[in-house]
């Protein structure tokens, strides 16, 4: 490749990761689909759970030793959690299990659309920062609750672009317009709500530093290919920002020259 | 006593976390554990004594999105 390069790395808490691209791990065809899925991706974040499990069982430690040899940063997540007490404990379970204290804070305030409570999040995000956390809030594309997120202590924050698993893209444009211009030195990723390629090159485009996505890989027909798909588009999208787009006009342009053109008539 | 342990009645022997674990068959699995809703750190797990009707969380590393 020649001429400007796209930055391809973007830091988190400090940390650098050599890609945009944060996957999931959940419902995957198979654990040799998901490997395949991040090795063609080229993706640097995997976001896991913790999840019950009686004595006897190996499901735990199996998907751990897969985990670990993905190779990237992993991202607890605490998918399911209602209340910021909930939410806490199992921070500080998955901070143990995955000997990391990077979590992505989920708080859900709603059944169906799964969006997330926002006084329960900032409470939640205030005590993981102040123990030590390095909280990725999943959240929505409100200025406010932004504000008080950074208040909180979070240096990260991760928007939805539609409701979990929806893969409707961005249904709130203008929003997260909104919250990039307000706040253009505060790492963004968009969570969830995704479904396709072009979409992952759209937020990019707009500014956003990552993506985060799952469902719309692990549930298409080829699930290695379109995470593929998806790091490309990433890339694209980054680069695209990087190389300062055209302003758009209303009135049309000729892009040949007229000068010197053969007259006919 | 009878406990509950992930959200199911349990007859158990043992009182310290640790060694209930032992005693459901966890061993040396990689585990972590709430007891009543408040975290217990694989270090604490000894000094942590449970007691009828406590609701104890043991969970692993599991797929997420």
């Amino acid at each position: 490749m020649t001429g400007m390069q796209p930055q391809t790395t973007a830091l988190f808490y400090g940390t650098e990761l050599s890609s945009r691209l944060m996957l999931g791990t959940s419902q995957y065809p198979s654990p040799a689909i998901l490997a395949d899925a991040f090795r063609r991706s080229n993706a640097a974040v995997a976001t896991v759970s913790v999840r019950r499990e009686a004595a006897g069982q190996a499901a735990g430690e199996g998907f751990w030793r897969l985990v670990r040899e993905l190779n990237v940063q992993i991202l607890p997540n605490t998918a399911g959690c209602h209340s910021a007490d909930e939410a806490v404990t199992t921070a500080q379970m998955a901070r143990e299990l995955f000997e990391t204290d990077w979590v992505k804070l989920e708080v859900i305030g709603h059944a169906d659309t799964l969006q997330p409570d926002p006084f329960e999040l900032v409470t939640a995000a205030r005590q993981l920062c102040q123990d030590g956390f390095k909280v990725f809030p999943y959240t929505t594309e409100d200025i406010i609750l932004a504000d008080r997120l950074l208040d909180a202590g979070c240096e990260v924050l991760m928007p939805w672009g539609a409701p979990i698993g929806t893969g409707l893209g961005i249904v709130n444009r203008y929003g997260l317009q909104s919250l990039r211009a307000q706040y253009p030195d505060v790492p963004m990723v968009i969570d969830a709500g995704l479904g396709l390629p072009s979409q992952a090159a759209e937020v990019m485009e707009m500014g956003y530093d990552a993506v985060l996505l799952n469902t719309a890989v692990a549930k298409a027909g080829d699930p290695a290919g379109m995470a593929e798909a998806f790091g490309m588009a990433v890339a694209a999208g980054q680069l695209a920002r990087t190389a300062d787009p055209m302003e758009p006009r209303n009135m049309a342009a000729p892009s040949t020259p007229l000068i010197g053109k053969a007259f006919l008539e | 006593m009878k406990i509950i342990i992930n959200g199911e009645n349990t007859e158990v022997q043992a009182t310290a976390l640790d060694q209930l674990l032992v005693e459901l068959g966890y061993g040396d699995s990689r585990v972590a554990t709430a007891v009543n809703g408040v975290f217990v750190a694989q270090g604490h797990r000894a000094d942590c004594t449970l007691n009828e009707a406590d609701r104890l969380e043991v969970v692993t590393p599991r797929q997420g999105g």
